[in-house]
């Protein structure tokens, strides 16, 4: 008897990813998925934050899909790997801090390991040749597999009538005619695959998978860079990128401002961490202070975070400063002025 | 039987998943795990992992700003 083929297949929750699995599903072959989290990921987050979204949680779209095609999802944990694929990319970023072509390297070289520790048979990834303008290009795809190690064991079926053939297509475990040709930009021909599968419903990201290529995101993580004179970051920094107004009125420290009530009470957690500010005179935001700051730091905070109170307008406002031994003291401010407030410390 | 522990809060999805997921790996089939979070996604989370991974999910509830989730590990994990 034949062995059964087995087959990981990188899940991202987009629908390319989607479709390649379930190309390679209908070809006979066992396929379970393999999700990466590398704290960049575009998932709820400032959903599962903000009051007003949080009745409705959004769904994990990775989970999701996984459930559309009767798969197991092994989710895994990268954090602390990832961090020098994004200090020190070798083929450099892309328009942002996304370091996408050593990012899928790094993550089909993981899911290679996988593969070899659980006994499959090979990787399949949702890459679409000329999709992307780092990763997933003529000239890239093939970097993809030399270097992660995978080699013709990794197999791109949406592109894969594009691309030399592969272990599983020569051993005949799949058939290349039942793999597709698409190419470029367009996503036409997937929405058209995903209609004939009868998949409704799907998430279609817009710039990519994760933060790193979002603008703003990546303006404030080189901020925190600058600021600390070197690339680094914790897990807590890269959360707090997404929450809240960032502002830097001195070079040594920002204010992180919530936006609303969830956010605030998210702020709230990471109280013991950071000296916070709290306006107690009018209804206010949760503000903290990332660095190492003085008393005329925590004043000049104090006055701008009390210019998002409600007291804004008013003479002075009244603010609690709780410091990082958990002291409190009260503080009364001038809230500064619209004018006062430069451009430059926006982050 | 008292059931496994597993302190998700603070944390954000996936986290609380994979934390469930870790745990669950190194315990037999039928045992329990209560999973408590405060990310609300894990409420949608826990249960779509459980039943794509052949997990039973036993209850969910929410008490206070918390919301708990207790899985019984399933036979083929
Ligand atoms: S968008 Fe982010 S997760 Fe996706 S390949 Fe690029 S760096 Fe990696």
């Amino acid at each position: 008897m034949t062995r059964q083929r087995k087959a990981v297949a990188l899940i991202s929750g987009g629908l390319d990813s989607l479709l390649a699995a379930k190309v390679i599903q209908q070809q006979g072959i066992h396929v379970e998925g393999i999700n990466f989290f590398t704290g960049f990921c575009v998932e709820g987050h400032t959903h599962a934050i903000r009051q007003k979204d949080r009745a409705r949680p959004k769904r994990n779209n990775a989970l999701w899909v996984a459930e559309q095609l009767g798969i197991k999802l092994h989710i895994i944990d990268i954090v602390e790997e990832y961090k020098d694929i994004v200090f020190n990319p070798k083929h450099g970023y892309g328009a942002n801090l996304n370091p996408c072509l050593d990012c899928k390297i790094f993550m089909v070289k993981k899911a290679q390991e996988w593969m070899a520790e659980n006994d499959f048979d090979f990787i399949i990834t949702g890459e679409v040749v000329g999709q992307r303008p780092m990763s997933q290009r003529k000239d890239t795809m093939p970097v993809v597999a030399r270097d992660s190690g995978a080699a013709d064991r990794l197999v791109r079926p949406l592109s894969g009538q594009n691309l030399p053939a592969t272990l599983p297509e020569r051993e005949g475990w799949i058939s290349r005619d039942r793999l597709y040709g698409f190419n470029g930009r367009s996503r036409k021909p997937q929405m058209a695959l995903a209609e004939e599968f009868g998949l409704k419903d799907y998430a279609q990201p817009a710039g990519g998978c994760c933060f790193l290529t979002d603008a703003q995101y990546s303006v404030k993580l080189a901020d925190l860079w600058r600021a600390r004179g070197e690339k680094q970051y914790e897990m807590d920094d890269i959360m707090l990128l997404k929450v809240g107004r960032h502002l830097r009125p001195r070079p040594h420290f920002k204010v992180i401002i919530s936006r609303e009530e969830g956010e605030g009470n998210f702020l709230q957690g990471y109280r013991k961490q950071f000296v916070s500010l709290l306006t107690t005179s009018h209804a206010g935001p949760l503000a903290l202070l990332d660095g190492a700051v003085n008393d005329d730091d925590i004043a000049l905070a104090a006055r701008l975070v009390a210019r998002y109170s409600q007291g804004k307008q008013e003479d002075l406002v009244e603010l609690t400063v709780t410091g990082l031994d958990g002291r409190q003291q009260q503080l009364s401010v001038k809230p500064l002025g619209a004018d006062e407030i430069p451009q430059e410390w926006y982050i | 039987m008292k059931p496994v522990i597993v302190d998700a809060r603070r944390l954000l999805c996936p986290m609380p998943v994979i934390r469930v997921q870790n745990r669950v790996k190194e315990l037999p089939p039928g045992t329990r795990v209560e999973a408590i979070c405060t990310d609300p996604g894990a409420l949608n989370d826990i249960p779509a992992w459980c039943r794509i991974n052949g997990h039973k999910l036993i209850e969910t509830r929410t008490e206070d700003n918390e919301y708990i989730i207790v899985v019984e590990v399933g036979e083929d994990s």
